[in-house]
């Protein structure tokens, strides 16, 4: 069997996700991976240097089309003949490309897997993570997304592929590309950190917001936020924590005014070490935190920072 | 131009789904049903093009069980014009309820196909995409914000890094995210009206579309229960703690 993992990078960096949809990948057989956009040459570079990884087909693209799910669905359509899998990731950019796909295809997606029981039967979490679903997919070909805190990643150097040049397809057309808007940030990225600090609607306005990131730069930590932070506009929609917006589980997450409601919990709760900091005693995200303390976040927060000061 | 909406039944966001104790799903009897979050989402955007002058017909529709004809009421009192109930006891999965949608949308003609982006049940994220798909009809998923001028429609969408612009010529398939819009109460006089507003039934089998899942459910299980650990008194204590018991810093 020979799987076609479809890799997210970042100007040709690979992210550290794709590489634990590799490590996925490698449980069902050979893997060959996919690089698009206008770095496709230096993404290929890192891919074929990635254990594992017996060839890379690169895809590049300076229209702009590459950003776009039509073409790259059509794209991997076109490339499923030779795989018996195709898997990626759980971006939103995979989100966007693989059902397409699927539909090209005629399969049913199977998204967000969290375990590999063996070639046809996966297990997903559904209702925000209430629940594990074991499914069995009857179709000839899968196509498979991967929550990347379920696997880890593959090492990044190592390996020796092989790298060939294919075209993108023109897709059906209709659909333009304008415009990307990226929130730069000097901090590791969020899915991937060592250390989250979340902050709530307990952080009360985007100034206070800001108080988290001291803690931040001492932790080395990437920052996180509620859906309510979120929506009351403390920060962007891609620093949201949840069902609904990104999983993360970093050895430590910490909790700043975040009342853990399910939808939350849904993105954090396989952190192996969380803290929370709460007023509420009954806070429902006590019910998950290894270390918990019921208090005033903004007199705690300059305590918990000149702790970190003192011995470390 | 008209716009088609499909709804999903989902239980309640508010409660905790309990897995079945012979493990064969998550127990929906007597628990409180309501629209899938983003499908209101998707609805209002659909009420406010409508209020804009820009749309002026809105079809709900809704795959699943009789039950669903209280979700398509639920969007005709939001301001759907009228529904179509696609009838089924089979489990719904996103390729069968995109192929649904594909023969209800040859039929009705539709400019544009508003869904939301995910069902809060099977956590797919699929069906507009795969719809999409199957019409070889453009696409954006994840909308934040939607416009609609001269045939075609721009929409700004989510993204991991940011966000995104694209424009599509319509007819187009958009997916609604949770900063699209905050969707309004269906007031007491709307849902009287909405009685009266004309919904039609139909079966998959009416429409040529063979419901049978791809995906079995072998078993669904409660996830690992995470234990309560300990509160502690002072921001000291948590750092000894982290330091020397838990070893993350
Ligand atoms: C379809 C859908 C999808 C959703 N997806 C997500 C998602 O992906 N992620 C997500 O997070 N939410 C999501 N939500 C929203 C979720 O249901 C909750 O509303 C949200 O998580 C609440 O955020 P919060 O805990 O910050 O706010 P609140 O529930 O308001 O909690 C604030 C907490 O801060 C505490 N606090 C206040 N002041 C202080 C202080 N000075 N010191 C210490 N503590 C203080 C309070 O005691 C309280 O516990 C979703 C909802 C829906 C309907
Ligand atoms: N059975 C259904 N009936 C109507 N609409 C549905 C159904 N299933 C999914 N949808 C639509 O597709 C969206 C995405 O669902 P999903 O792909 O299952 O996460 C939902 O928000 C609905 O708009």
């Amino acid at each position: 069997m020979t799987v076609l993992v479809y890799l997210d990078h970042e100007g040709g960096a690979i992210r550290q996700a794709s590489r634990s949809a590799i490590a996925a990948a490698s449980k069902l057989g050979d893997v060959d991976v996919l690089v698009t956009g206008p770095d496709a040459a230096a993404a290929a570079k890192s891919a074929a240097a990635i254990p594992g990884v017996k060839k890379v087909v690169q895809v590049t693209d300076t229209t702009g089309n590459s950003e776009l799910a039509e073409p790259v669905a059509s794209l991997l359509a076109d490339l499923a003949a030779g795989y018996t899998h195709i898997l990626a990731a759980s971006s939103a950019t995979a989100k966007n490309i693989l059902p397409r796909t699927a539909a090209l295809l005629d399969v049913q997606p199977i998204p967000d897997i969290v375990a590999i029981n063996d070639a046809d039967t996966f297990v997903r979490p559904i209702y925000a993570g209430s629940a594990l679903a074991t499914v069995k997919s009857a179709d000839a070909k899968k196509i498979i997304t991967v929550r990347a805190s379920s696997f880890e990643p593959v090492a990044s150097e190592g390996g020796n592929a092989t790298i060939e040049e294919v075209a993108l397809p023109a897709g059906p057309g209709g659909s333009t590309f304008i415009a990307t808007e990226l929130s730069k940030s000097e901090r590791p990225e969020l899915e991937s950190a060592r250390v989250v600090v979340s902050g709530g609607n307990g952080m009360l306005n985007e100034e206070n917001f800001k108080l988290l990131e001291p803690l931040a730069d001492r932790l080395g930590a990437a920052i996180g936020a509620s859906r309510a932070a979120v929506d009351k506009g403390f920060v962007s929609n891609e620093y949201q924590v949840g069902q609904t917006g990104k999983i993360v589980a970093p050895e430590l997450y910490i909790a700043m005014g975040i009342s853990g409601q399910i939808q939350h919990l849904a993105g954090m709760k396989d952190s192996k070490v969380i803290v929370a900091v709460n007023k509420d005693p009954e806070a429902p995200i006590f019910q998950v935190a290894d270390y918990g303390i019921v208090g005033d976040l903004f007199t705690i927060l300059p305590q918990l920072e000149a702790e970190l000061d003192k011995a470390g | 131009m008209k716009v088609l909406v499909p709804v999903k039944r989902v239980i309640d966001y508010n409660i905790k789904p309990r897995v079945k104790a012979d493990g064969s799903g998550v127990e929906t009897a007597g628990v409180k049903m309501s629209m899938n979050p983003f499908d209101e989402i998707a609805v209002e955007e659909a009420v406010r093009l409508k209020e804009k002058g820009v749309v002026s017909e809105i079809i709900a529709v809704s795959i699943g069980e009789a039950k669903a004809q209280d979700t398509l009421r639920t969007a005709m009192a939001m301001g759907a014009d009228r529904s179509i109930l696609v009838e089924t006891d089979v489990v719904t999965e996103p390729l069968s309820v995109a192929k649904v949608l594909k023969a209800l949308v040859e039929k009705e003609k539709p400019d544009l196909i508003i869904l939301g982006k995910q069902a809060i049940d099977d956590d797919m994220n699929a069906t507009g995409q795969m719809l999409a798909g199957l019409l070889g009809r453009p696409q954006a998923t994840f909308a934040s914000k939607v416009e609609v001028a001269d045939g075609a429609v721009t929409v700004m969408r989510e993204i991991d890094g940011g966000s995104q612009t694209v424009k599509l010529a319509l007819p187009a398939i958009i997916t609604a995210d949770l900063r699209l819009n905050e969707p309004r109460y269906a007031s007491l006089p709307n849902i009287m009206k909405a009685r009266k507003k004309p919904m039609e039934k139909i079966t998959p089998a009416d429409l040529g579309v063979d419901m049978t899942p791809r995906l079995s459910v072998v078993s669904v299980a409660e996830p690992p229960e995470r234990k309560a650990g300990i509160k502690l008194d002072s921001a000291a204590e948590l750092v000894s703690r982290l330091r020397n018991e838990a070893k993350v810093i």
